[in-house]
């Protein structure tokens, strides 16, 4: 990814390995490796952050294994591993 | 469990809580604990600032005042008077209080229409808050839309870090937010007025009057049933008039919503201001709640700006401290701010036509995809709750509530516990007082 | 004009709605007064779990035909119901409980229920969440799940086109032998009257012997797989139904969306539906010996509610002893939503002169007439 030059935090996103800077949220580490979808709604539409302060709940990411954390409220960390729902035709 | 006993509480690290603190304790306050989800004290407005004098000024106030912050806390539960249940990372603690300040802020007030559920379409503040969170927007085209001043600060503040403002449309018709500008020449915060300014020296056009009709996706669909990322959103004047601007994002809020959860946890009379479009926590000339040792300074009073929010926050903390005597030359500046936020907050009430917005298979409820045919004639929001799931997804209401309020006048408090969804073994946890057998 | 209905109905909660089904599809001229919307008191707070229970002769009864009933329906209820046939997972702790898991399946297998045991191997496979080392367990497999609010609205919407009236958001003040005022002072005039008021029953006609029972209830957010059936632990029979001090139990439930119901607590004499944390934590803890992952999964929701328990732990069905018009369909504590449909039946066949589907006697209102009246 484009931001790799500044040398900050290794994150990985859906198994690909992303250097992010200090201070990155999971949210925004989704959004640096090009993925728009964090989560499926219920009906198996495509989501990403709306509010980016903890409350719609739309960030919603697997991090480190655990389901449903928000994304816009966790700062990435060395080593974090983030999943989201993965999509066949992220546009 | 571990615990924590202060002598002042104060939710929120915003500009009200900064200046409830440092005046809690300029007025010899000890012991006051200032409680925050974020790890650093500024709030949502001024959260990572460093350019603007009055976040510096208070910053510089704040940290070495002596009051102590835990940041990274949410609080879940106020499970007896004087104790709250809080999470911080993987722990739980307990925080014992003998007065409580709320100054929880204000969180964004979305309203649905169709394709607001699309990937890119956002909050104003919430694209905001993401980019300085580390989402890159050098390059990236953005409309901003919705309601309220919150528009041009973001708008701003994205120019710098390299987006492309497309357009600003704003909802509120021209003739109204002219008149506000010319009461907002009169007061001592010309922010809004300076942004405004700049942006009209970038050449981004502000459109008044206009609302978003429409998003499009790349995939040449629109509404709410594909996966495809905004690639374009359409405005309209109201009347016939409509343009479809291609965009990376769209950066959506109709104005801000005081955040009330804590105070109808804790049982604070709220009430709803028909004009302004906005319920609020009821307090007096000291910033008291209806519930006795709980105060509420800030957006939680009714939206008001960062101005606002310092001169309650002020009274709040000198009131909670008993030293009303410093409080009381504030009053009258207080009241000011008061009269001008309730003429803001008419300005950017949603129009009524706002209403019409929602197509029959627009998604009203995000968490649980509720369409609009499927709740417009229910009876009320408990209805739609039990009837189609509308409301009972994981940001528990505070979406859907808020849109509900306006399309369908319904009235969706809650005051049950988790106030914020929490790992089921902190509700398990009791405060050691109450370690009672059966 | 002003007519009268046949029946009036007070409550739409699901033994209110089954009630008016039934009286609907034969022909009765029914109206239903609901003080909020269907299915929004204790149909809406507890758990909605379809169960054979075996306390007592008279509980199996009508258990046993509410869920053929309950078999039958099935079909027709749309997706919103959320029909789960997941069965019952009855959770032994130990060699005592264990015992009385084979007590259990021996009494099911004499009444046609099938039922299955489990050692502790095939329960730790059936459930991988629970913490190792429990006995076993008894499967259930008849037994279902469904969220109850939908299946009332459900009830009522076919109801009224059965010819049913329903009104909602309107509060019955005064039940009276030719009718019922209303809180807008409004009356709605009928020869007979049915309380299925649930847990409220007694407001409208006070002396009869029912009592709110409090119960806490949580939900989590979406965790498909994490439990697979609805689990309630043996241990239940010993704390929650023997006596009239709070308990709590553990018992847990998967839903159709993947969210994690849990239950359950009873209390008397509070009349509070707030949550109250001493007891929700009393309830989470001992869900957490039972199933210790719990713990980290996102809780969204709790709330509270009332069951309407009665002494003898068998609901009121049928007419009231002493006063004209007036007949009873509530009382059905923790069951109200298994035992709806067998209400619905037998409080249709007492009131139409049909022939009963089951004995009536040990549910109806009669027994308490006089205070040595108890069901044996």
């Amino acid at each position: 990814m484009a931001d790799a030059k500044r040398n900050g935090i290794k994150v990985w996103v859906n198994g690909a390995e992303l250097s992010v800077p200090p201070d990155c949220t999971a949210a925004a580490a989704v959004a640096r490796a090009g993925v728009t979808m964090h989560r499926r709604s219920v009906e198996g539409h495509a989501r990403g952050p709306l509010c980016g302060m903890g409350v719609c709940m739309e960030c919603r990411v697997t991090i480190n294994g655990e389901l449903h954390q928000r994304g816009c409220q966790t700062l990435c960390m060395d080593g974090m591993r983030i999943e989201t729902a993965e999509v066949a035709s992220d546009a | 469990m571990p615990e924590r006993t202060c002598r002042i509480a104060i939710i929120g690290a915003g500009p009200a809580g900064m200046a409830a603190a440092v005046s809690a304790v300029e007025a010899g306050a000890e012991n006051v604990l200032v409680i925050d989800d974020n790890p650093r004290p500024g709030g949502q407005i001024w959260r990572g600032e460093t350019d603007d004098a009055t976040a510096r000024e208070w910053m510089q106030k704040f940290e070495p005042c002596g009051a102590a912050l835990l940041g990274q806390t949410r609080i879940v539960a106020a499970p007896q008077p004087g104790v709250l249940l809080a999470e911080n990372g993987a722990k739980t603690l307990t925080i014992r209080y003998e007065k409580l300040i709320l100054a929880t802020g204000a969180s964004e007030r979305f309203l649905p229409f169709p394709g607001w559920t699309r990937p890119n379409v956002m909050g104003a503040g919430g694209l905001q808050t993401l980019a300085k969170g580390g989402l890159p927007l050098e390059g990236k085209r953005v409309v901003v839309a919705g309601s309220g001043p919150l528009l041009l600060a973001v708008a701003d503040e994205m120019w710098h870090m390299g987006a492309r403002i497309k357009c600003i449309a704003e909802q509120a018709a021209p003739n109204a937010v002219m008149r506000l500008g010319l009461r907002l020449l009169g007061s001592p915060g010309k922010l809004a007025q300076a942004v405004q300014l700049k942006l009209r020296l970038f050449g981004v056009p502000y459109r008044m009057g206009w609302h978003p009709l429409q998003v499009d996706g790349a995939d040449g669909t629109s509404g709410d049933d594909s996966d495809a990322p905004v690639a374009s959103v359409t405005l309209t004047n109201g009347a016939a008039k409509r343009i479809q601007i291609p965009c990376d994002y769209l950066a959506c809020a109709f104005h801000l919503t005081p955040r009330l959860e804590l105070a109808h946890l804790l049982g604070c009379d709220t009430e709803w201001i028909e004009r302004q479009c906005q319920r609020r926590t009821t307090v007096d000339a000291w910033q008291r709640s209806s519930v006795e040792g709980v105060y509420c300074a800030g957006e939680s009073t009714g939206v008001g700006g960062v101005d606002a929010a310092l001169i309650e926050g002020r009274i709040a903390g000198y009131a909670a401290t008993g030293a009303q005597d410093r409080a009381r030359p504030l009053l009258k500046q207080r009241d000011a701010w008061r009269r001008f936020a309730d003429a803001m907050n008419e300005t950017f009430a949603p129009r009524p036509e706002l209403r019409m917005l929602p197509e029959p298979r627009t998604i009203i409820c995000r968490c649980e995809d509720v369409r609009y045919e499927q709740v417009v004639a229910k009876e009320s929001w408990r209805a739609a709750k039990l009837h189609t799931r509308h409301g009972m997804g994981a940001c528990q209401g505070r979406i859907c509530g808020g849109a509900a309020e306006f399309l369908f006048d319904w009235s969706a408090r809650s005051s049950r516990p988790p106030v914020c969804p929490t790992r089921m073994k902190t509700l398990a946890e009791r405060p050691s007082a109450d370690q009672k057998g059966d | 004009m002003k007519r009268a209905y046949d029946i009036l109905i007070a409550g739409g909660g699901i033994v209110g709605a089954a009630c008016a089904d039934e009286l609907a599809r034969r022909g009765a001229d029914v109206c239903v007064v609901e003080a909020e919307c269907a299915g929004s008191g204790a149909t809406a707070a507890g758990m909605g779990h379809v169960v054979v229970m075996d306390d007592s002769e008279a509980q199996f009864a009508l258990n046993h035909c509410s869920q053929q009933l309950w078999n039958e329906l099935r079909e027709a209820l749309p997706e919103n119901c959320e029909f789960d046939g997941c069965g019952t997972l009855w959770a032994a702790a130990d060699e005592e409980e264990m015992n009385e898991a084979r007590r259990k399946a021996d009494h099911y297998a004499a009444r046609g229920v099938a039922a299955e045991i489990l050692d502790s191997a095939a329960l730790a496979e059936a459930e991988p969440n629970l913490r190792p080392g429990l006995a076993g367990a008894l499967f259930v497999p008849g037994d279902s799940v469904v969220f109850a609010p939908c299946v009332a609205k459900w009830l009522l919407d076919r109801a009224m086109e059965n010819g049913a009236t329903l009104i909602t958001g309107k509060r019955i003040v005064e039940l009276r032998s030719d009718g019922a005022v209303l809180n807008d002072g409004s009356i709605i005039s009928a020869k007979r009257m049915v309380n299925a008021a649930g847990s409220l029953a007694p407001q409208l006609t006070p002396g009869i012997p029912v009592r709110p029972r409090k119960g806490h209830i949580v939900v989590t957010d979406r965790y498909p797989g994490f439990v697979r059936h609805h689990i309630t632990e043996l241990g239940y029979l010993k704390n929650a139904h023997a006596s009239d001090r709070d308990s709590v139990s553990f018992v847990v439930q998967r839903r159709m969306t993947g969210q994690v119901l849990l239950g359950s607590s009873r209390q008397f004499d509070v009349t509070d539906a707030a949550i109250e944390p001493g007891i929700l934590a009393r309830m989470i803890q001992r869900a957490l010996e039972y199933m210790p992952g719990l713990g980290q999964l996102n809780t969204i929701r709790c709330w509270a509610g009332f069951r309407a328990a009665t002494p003898d732990n068998l609901p009121l069905i049928g007419p009231h002893p002493t006063r004209e018009n007036l007949w009873l369909a509530t009382g059905h504590e923790g069951l109200g939503i298994t035992m709806a449909p067998g209400t619905g039946r037998l409080l249709a066949d007492l009131m139409l002169d049909g022939e009963a589907l089951i004995d009536p006697a040990p549910y109806l209102p009669a027994r308490f007439a006089n205070s040595e009246a108890r069901h044996g």
